[in-house]
């Protein structure tokens, strides 16, 4: 295949940012995105030039890392599919494709399409876990959780964090990411003394560091790892539990 | 009597020639206290003898624990928690996404909750057993007692196992047992538990205990002493080079099966920070145990980054089988019955395609081989639903299957249920690591390693789900324990000062070294080499191996080296976010890590599960292991004259009696 790589490119968070185009030639329909990148920088490489920056790792769709702007959708044209699972099979021989990174204004550039998504875990940081320190757990037997409330935990914590949400947000709102994991910490026996306390707390920071939520649904679209809808929900749900309950739990 | 049958072989002249330029034989070490408790509570009892230190006085200690995957995390977590000062260091932008994450099956838990007979003991069997008695008995004690505790832990934090549907946690059986002992959360268990994991890290950072540094990647370990004293790390992002001191120094850094190129590991995955350590001292174990996993995705362009690895369970239903005739490129549904080879059939009938995962490999890799490979690049085999289809009908198999045939289709772009899968064995996990003692510490004091960074517990084979339960288990319930014994006696002393003379030296050492590579300025980039390397290791060191192949291999690890520092160009600027020196300096150590691995495996004149030399073979082709000669670890030191130095730690079997492994 040949292909047209429209590539944004900039040094830093400091500098200016602007498109430059690359052409592609000798990559197949069986490349992933990323693997087309790889090709373009061996390329680039050996011409003396500058390669292309951007994040990945387990190359498997499940550590979250990577995450491209592709044709002005977030990690590309398949739907609930992260940038490492995206294939060139997905663009017609001799197209044009725009790569870009994840755009959000909390989001800042770090080099070319690489950002820095560390706003997603200061929402973490506020209360996004469990107080329990190690070999003080109960028996996980002793509490009961049946298995409809532990497969809706799982379906609920399934997210990968890699922060697509957020970059199709017309608001820029975390409220996916948010929901996604108040719901999962709420479902489990062992998280629940500190429900309200945690609700509060991580949605303030992610109003702090994101936006409202105008219900776009443009998140789910794009989110690999399937979270629903009811999730941006459940976010609107433990925070009312808090204020009308008033307590910790 | 054919020379393979012996067990033991005079090494040809050249290979031992080979050999003694390489290597010399240094003295036995002890991984363990001589003690006359029985192994089943030598844990209790060591628990019972570590020192302590008392509450107040742990704020005066620093610890650095560097990597947040599952042990990395629950180490730095669990310091955190117990009042000790931890700095954290992962080249990740954010804890959660370590490796870990990827891992699908499940953890291994020896509760025996059930009635199907599992017990502590049969978990030691089934270790000591799966991992070839090239692992330290006592250690899989500890693992399987910890184990218990472990799945308490992850479920208060978070981690959502299966549950039945009376309310109880479910589990599942797995490769090389006969009990129902895995703990699962459907095919997510390492990203669940990673995640569970990275929460009660940040909530340790939330609380101040724990100093988080994301993007920053270890060069260098620091050494005062005779003692780890602290690291030498790269912002990764601004490119700052900067030292850190502490009381003591936790690796929790992984596997280095990336020095395969293609392997399942995720790209960035590299064994940088244990190999520098190795460089300032710490013996590495092992280096030639790597499990290659029987259903990884054959490779299928020259520009495939990694492996994909297929859940193993899917050989409970699919058949493998090759064409009988070599270079057969007929639609493998148009190919007769009469002209297929169903050979893990053929030649294992009680086990069939269910063998264990180093017998799978290694035959796919003889039927390659013989030219009897299947796909483009007749690199594969055969991966067949066809019958379990017509027998059980599609949508049994889509409920069973159906999200890992989604993945292949994502994959390969074609659809399982009508061509049959092409697998072939991928690079997977590393059962060597750094040598490190009963208490997870390495022959340099204050230096602990943790998970599979490490070398314990597995040896020359190893069990799925029992690699997040070790990592989880190090992480939580082991360095917990062993890092505060060894702090206990340093009480009094500052951690050391950053103008010392040692942490100058080795930021000057680091800084020359990111120059040396940026001054080669040749023509080819980091990758080409590390593609080249990794071809090379997969023919020379792969699933089968032997010593004019091993001999060949080192050779051509060391030519290919020469080249690489004579001819690298590391592009860009060294002052800030460059993939490509974080790349180079990668490469520069997998390099030498490669030639580690083919000297032990040329060394190891014996078979051993994943250690498979064709010299050393059963008659019927099983791997031949070597007891009297062989009954022990290799640890490596590098010696002052270039040439390392192997050191013996001599393995102990009493709780499970040497026996061979026997699946047909």
């Amino acid at each position: 295949m040949k292909l047209t790589l429209q590539i944004w490119r900039q040094d830093s968070a400091a500098s200016e940012g602007h498109y430059e185009d690359y052409l592609l030639v000798g990559a197949g329909p069986e490349f992933t995105l990323l693997e087309a990148l790889d090709k373009l920088n061996d390329q680039l490489v050996s011409e003396g030039k500058e390669p292309v920056a951007f994040d990945s790792d387990c190359r498997e769709g499940i550590c979250g890392s990577c995450g491209i702007t592709v044709d002005g959708r977030p990690h590309g044209p398949v739907e609930k599919t992260p940038s490492c699972r995206q294939h060139l099979r997905s663009f017609a021989d001799g197209s044009t494709v725009r790569l870009e990174p994840f755009r959000n204004g909390s989001y800042r550039v770090v080099r070319d399409l690489a950002v820095d998504r560390s706003g997603l875990d200061r929402i973490i940081k506020a209360g996004g876990y469990a107080s329990i320190d190690a070999g003080t757990a109960p028996d996980a037997d002793a509490h009961h959780l049946t298995h409809e409330k532990a497969e809706y935990a799982l379906d609920m914590a399934a997210c990968i964090g890699c922060g697509a949400c957020v970059a199709a947000c017309p608001n820029g709102s975390a409220n996916l990411y948010v929901g996604a994991k108040l719901l999962h910490l709420a479902t489990m026996p062992s998280t629940k003394a500190e429900r309200s306390t945690r609700a509060k707390e991580m949605v303030r920071v992610a109003e702090e560091e994101f936006g409202p939520c105008s219900l776009y649904g443009e998140c789910v679209d794009v989110c690999p790892a399937g979270i629903p809808i009811t999730a941006i929900a459940g976010v609107n749900r433990e925070k009312l539990r808090q204020v009308l309950r008033g307590m910790a739990d | 009597m054919t020379l393979a049958d012996t067990g033991t072989r005079v090494r040809p002249a050249a290979e031992a020639q080979l050999l003694d330029g390489l290597r010399t034989i240094g003295s036995d070490i002890a991984g363990m206290i001589p003690s006359d408790v029985p192994a089943a509570e030598f844990w209790t009892d060591r628990k019972l003898h570590y020192k302590l230190v008392s509450p107040l006085n742990r704020r005066k200690f620093t610890v650095i624990v560097v990597g947040t995957g599952l042990a990395g995390a629950g180490c730095a977590a669990a310091l955190g928690e117990l009042g000790y000062n931890v700095e954290a260091f992962t080249f990740h932008d954010a804890p959660r996404r370590a490796h870990s994450v990827a891992a699908q099956g499940g953890i291994n838990a020896a509760r025996g909750r059930k009635v199907d007979g599992d017990s502590l003991a049969r978990f030691v069997k089934d270790t000591i057993k799966g991992g070839d008695f090239r692992a330290r008995e006592v250690d899989a004690w500890r693992l399987a007692e910890e184990s218990i505790r472990v799945i308490d832990h992850m479920d208060a934090i978070g981690a959502p196992f299966a549950r039945e549907y009376g309310g109880q946690l479910a589990t599942r059986s797995f490769g090389g047992v006969q009990v129902s002992r895995t703990y699962y959360t459907r095919g997510q268990t390492g990203q669940q538990l990673q995640v569970a994991a990275s929460q009660a890290l940040l909530r340790q950072v939330a609380r101040g205990s724990v100093n988080l540094h994301t993007r920053t990647e270890m060069l260098d370990l620091i050494v005062e002493d005779g003692r780890a004293a602290g690291i030498v790390a790269r912002n990764l992002i601004t490119g700052e080079i900067t030292a850190h001191t502490a009381h003591a120094v936790v690796l929790a850094t992984g596997g280095y099966g990336n020095v395969f190129f293609k392997s399942t590991l995720a790209k960035n995955s590299n064994v940088t920070a244990a190999f520098r350590a190795h460089r300032r001292g710490a013996y590495f174990a092992n280096p030639a145990f790597i499990q290659f996993h029987p259903t990884s995705l054959p490779v299928s362009s020259e520009w495939q980054s990694k492996t994909i690895l297929m859940s193993e369970s899917l050989r409970n239903d699919g058949r493998i089988w090759v064409p009988k005739t070599p270079g057969d490129t007929r639609d493998p549904n148009t190919i007769p019955e009469e002209e297929r080879d169903y050979y893990l059939e053929r030649r294992y009938p009680a086990f069939g395609n269910l063998t264990p995962r180093d017998v799978a490999s290694r035959a796919a890799r003889d039927e390659i081989v013989a030219g009897r490979g299947v796909g483009p690049l007749k690199n594969a085999v055969y991966l067949d639903f066809r019958d379990a289809i017509g027998r059980l009908g599609r949508k049994v198999i889509e409920e069973r299957y159906g999200n890992l045939f989604e993945m292949y289709t994502d994959a390969t772009g074609e659809d399982p249920y009508v061509v049959p899968m092409r697998i072939a064995p991928g690079a997977h996990f590393a059962m060597g690591g750094l040598w490190n003692d009963y208490d997870q510490m390495t022959s340099i004091p204050g230096l602990f390693v943790g998970g599979e960074a490490g070398w314990g517990y597995h040896g020359a084979n190893r069990l799925g789900a029992n690699s997040l339960l070790s990592a989880c288990v190090d992480g939580w319930f082991t360095l917990p324990y062993a890092v505060p014994h060894y702090l206990a006696d340093l009480l009094g002393s500052p951690k050391p000062a950053l103008d010392a003379p040692e942490v100058a030296g080795a930021l000057d050492d680091a800084r020359g070294g990111v120059e040396r590579l940026t001054a080669i300025g040749g023509t080819q980039g980091p990758d080409r080499f590390h593609r080249r390397l990794g071809d090379l290791l997969y023919q020379h060191c792969g699933v089968s191996r032997d010593g004019e192949l091993l001999a060949e291999g080192i050779r051509s690890v060391q030519a290919l080296r020469e080249e690489f520092w004579s001819d690298l160009r590391v592009q860009g600027q060294t002052d800030g976010f460059n993939q490509e020196l974080e790349r180079a300096g990668r490469v520069a150590d997998y390099l030498d890590m490669a030639e580690l691995m083919c000297l032990d495996a040329l060394d190891r004149d014996e078979s051993c599960g994943a250690h498979f030399r064709t010299e050393h073979q059963h008659p019927d082709g099983e791997a031949k292991r070597d007891d009297e000669n062989w009954r022990f670890a290799s640890a490596w030191e590098r010696g002052a004259d270039g040439r390392y130095i192997r050191h013996q730690e001599p393995l102990e079997f009493v709780s499970v009696p040497l026996e061979t492994r026997n699946y047909k």
